[in-house]
């Protein structure tokens, strides 16, 4: 079973040409250790995102492999260089088929 | 015998109190994953900077600013940087991934962290040298123990 949450894209709509944009994703998710115990002592298992994936009108500009050390709902911050107006898509892969995907449009002048 | 009743009782309590001792990753496991990021090449110290709060009240959230020295420029830029815990369950904190297109090496997130500790960031350049920076913290409620 697929699932999916609520995911949060902080950037500015338009951009001069060649200036770097800072981005801003938060994405909705527990992030389960699998390193806790329920009050019977049995360990919950692990349930995090394992893959941050950012392109740029279909080219990857920046990736983040994700391991059960980063904190409960996932957030980075990094930046791109506005090369052209277009799309900028945020895709997360998980543990238990998690998928999301967020866009942002960018107008470079 | 060599251990007396009050030892054996200090033992026994002790390692009932910390049962998640065992979990930690050491400072050795901390080497182990650093080398198997860096392999063969040599890891020189500097160009990166780690930004953690001296002191963390709660270790489930801890901002961790990142920051490598590098012109950005498609012939020198970083290709990756990865972080590197020493006293968590897990050497692995995260892994960043870029080029030249993300304009400057810097990457802000939130980790967790399960003891005070020495966090390391290692930078890999594109032409394969890579270069290490830490950052030491004081944790005083950690994760993971709930």
């Amino acid at each position: 079973m697929s699932q999916t949450s609520r995911t949060l894209v902080t950037m500015p709509a338009t951009a001069k040409k060649g200036e770097i944009v800072d981005i801003r994703i938060i994405v909705q998710h527990d992030m389960e250790t699998g390193f806790r115990h329920t009050e019977l002592g049995e360990l919950i298992p692990r349930n995090i995102i394992r893959e941050f994936i950012c392109t740029y009108n279909g080219t990857e500009v920046f990736r983040a492999d994700l391991h059960p050390a980063m904190g409960a709902n996932p957030m980075i911050m990094f930046s791109t260089v506005a090369t052209e107006s277009g799309t900028l898509e945020f895709n997360w892969k998980g543990d238990n088929d998690y998928a999301s995907s967020t866009s942002g449009a960018l107008t470079v002048t | 015998m060599s251990i007396n009743r009050r030892a054996f009782i200090t033992i026994l309590g002790a390692s009932s109190l910390y049962p998640w001792l065992d979990a930690q990753a050491t400072e050795a496991e901390a080497a182990q994953a650093i080398k198997l990021i860096v392999g063969a090449s040599k890891i020189r110290s500097g160009r990166v900077t780690l930004d953690i709060p001296p002191l963390v009240e709660n270790g489930n959230s801890v901002v961790m600013k990142v920051s490598v020295e590098s012109p950005m420029t498609p012939e020198d830029h970083v290709r990756a940087i990865h972080i590197v815990a020493e006293g968590n369950p897990l050497p692995n904190i995260v892994s960043f991934h870029m080029n030249n297109r993300a304009g400057r090496a810097v990457v802000t997130t939130r980790v967790r962290l399960s003891d005070s500790q020495r966090v390391w960031a290692i930078a890999q350049m594109s032409d394969g040298s890579f270069w290490q920076g830490y950052a030491a913290t004081l944790v005083t409620l950690a994760a993971c123990t709930e």
